[in-house]
């Protein structure tokens, strides 16, 4: 099970956790102009990398706040967490 | 119903004896990359059905040693929408002459494939379920509490649990196969009509110019293809963002569990979505299970145990008798998940590369339908009916697959 580094209350275990998949995937400007494969990018497409992967989670059962966590898919390592709007730290790599 | 089913046949010879261990040629009339079932099928069907024996399969491991080696082996094709029903129903069928086709026992064995409803609703969307598949004439029957217990007496039907068992759909022709056979005979087959197999062979980059593409190039050096096959299973994004392009698949683990050796106490295979589960018994006697996927995106072929945990839980209710069996193995493979829970079969962004993958949770039944459609790709450049509309397309046009409800349980 993952331990979970939530920025607000600590390290919990997973099962406290829901997933949020990518973080920082904008809503798209210019809402009214882009085409339908631009929109099917921002619906569908999400980066899945091999190695360090900036993600969300949300602490259903502790805070129930949202948060961004850089966590490597290879080693399940936990690299910065990061609250929501505000900058994103480098990648650990 | 009688246990009936055990067999004795020969032990097949050992899988380094099957086909030639092939080193690279400098070119090949098309390359496939992923040397698990589905790549292996593509290879015997493209051999066998399209003439092409200059060809070969790229695996960075060992052959069938991811998902192939990973799966649960349930075999049915009671999908709800028509694409779907098409393609799992046309695997199905492959199924049916497989063994006989490849000349190769894989212990294939319709036994049937039961998923238990537990509410109102559970029935209702399986009900639907089956009524769709018996409109695209595939077998379904609906059983009440009763018909479970008569299939398989070890299932607890009594009112008194948290889920009670309410009914159930049940496709008679649906079954198992054993995995490595499978994959030994794909392999065997596809060997003997010259394919090269290629293991140890990590695709590092794709020679790609002006939009086409010519090579890929690798841990052995370069190597040049009119047409190369991305059949990469929970690797594909990699090979996809490789060459260039993105596709909309998630990487998860998915894990499954074994018993230790049992007597046969379950000669069918009983899923439940609600409560989480599903359950076989392999000939061998190992009760074989598994249940949904890890929640987040991983490349480590680990899962957490609490997932199993959960599973167990499930099953204990279901099977009171399980109680007591010990628990001997867990493992995880990486699955590709797409957003609608089907496959991508088809064309990809760039010319004469062919891609195969988005299968999920479910990909070993479709083994032989998925490599026989893939071949036809490959080999015309253009999807076969039974694959066109699974296309990597449908995330821009909106005609979306979605199976989410006939997974056999939520993932």
């Amino acid at each position: 099970m993952l331990n979970i580094p939530c920025p607000w209350c600590g390290p919990r275990d997973e099962t406290e956790f829901h997933y949020g998949s990518e973080a920082g995937v904008a809503y798209p400007e210019n809402r009214d102009e882009i085409s339908d494969e631009e929109w099917g990018k921002f619906v569908f497409i999400r980066s899945n990398p091999k190695g360090w992967f900036a993600e969300r989670w949300v602490h259903s059962a502790g805070c129930r706040r949202w948060f961004n966590v850089w966590r490597n898919t290879i080693t399940h390592e936990f690299g910065p967490t990061y609250k929501p709007a505000t900058q994103q730290p480098a990648s650990p790599q | 119903m009688s246990i009936t089913r055990r067999r004795t046949v020969e032990l097949p010879e050992h899988p380094d004896f099957l086909w030639a261990h092939a080193a690279p040629k400098k070119s090949y009339d098309a390359i496939i990359v992923g040397g698990g079932g589905h790549g292996l099928a593509t290879a015997y069907y493209l051999a066998k059905l399209h003439g092409m024996t200059n060809i070969a399969v790229l695996e960075k491991g060992w052959l069938a040693g991811g998902n192939m080696a990973r799966n649960t082996t349930v075999i049915r094709s009671n999908y709800l929408w028509d694409e779907s029903a098409g393609i799992y129903e046309h695997s199905l069928k492959l199924w049916e002459g497989l063994q006989e086709d490849v000349g190769y026992e894989m212990f294939f064995s319709q036994r049937g494939v039961m998923s238990l409803a537990h509410s109102v609703s559970d029935e209702r969307t399986k009900r639907r379920n089956s009524y769709a598949n018996a409109v695209n004439d595939i077998d379904t029957v609906w059983l009440t509490p009763q018909d479970v217990k008569e299939i398989a007496p070890i299932v607890n039907i009594s009112e008194d649990v948290r889920y009670p068992v309410i009914g159930a759909t049940y496709q008679p022709r649906g079954g198992i196969a054993k995995h490595d056979w499978v994959a030994w005979g794909y392999a065997k087959a596809a060997g003997d009509l010259g394919v090269d197999i290629i293991q140890g062979c990590e695709v590092t980059g794709f020679d790609i110019r002006e939009g086409k593409v010519h090579g890929v190039k690798t841990n052995m050096g370069n190597i040049s293809a009119n047409k190369v096959a991305l059949v990469g299973a929970g690797h594909s994004s990699v090979l996809a963002n490789m060459a260039g392009f993105d596709i909309p698949i998630q990487s998860r683990p998915l894990q499954s569990l074994v018993s230790e050796l049992l007597e046969q106490v379950l000669d069918t295979v009983i899923m439940s979505g609600m409560v989480h589960v599903y359950v076989s018994q392999a000939h061998k006697g190992e009760l074989v299970m598994g249940a949904g996927t890890d929640a987040f995106n991983s490349y480590s072929q680990r899962g957490g145990f609490h997932v199993i945990e959960h599973q167990l839980a499930a099953a204990v209710e279901l099977f009171p008798i399980f109680e007591r069996a010990h628990l001997l193995r867990t493992w995880g493979g990486i699955v590709d998940v797409a957003p609608d829970a089907s496959p991508i079969v088809g064309l990809t962004p760039v010319d004469n590369m062919y891609l195969n993958c988005g299968w999920g949770t479910g990909g070993f039944k479709a083994t032989p339908a998925s490599g026989w459609v893939m071949a036809h790709t490959i080999a015309t450049g253009e999807p076969h009916e039974l694959n066109a509309p699974f296309s990597l397309d449908r995330f821009k046009t909106g005609h979306l697959i979605d199976e989410h409800g006939a997974a056999g349980v939520a993932h």
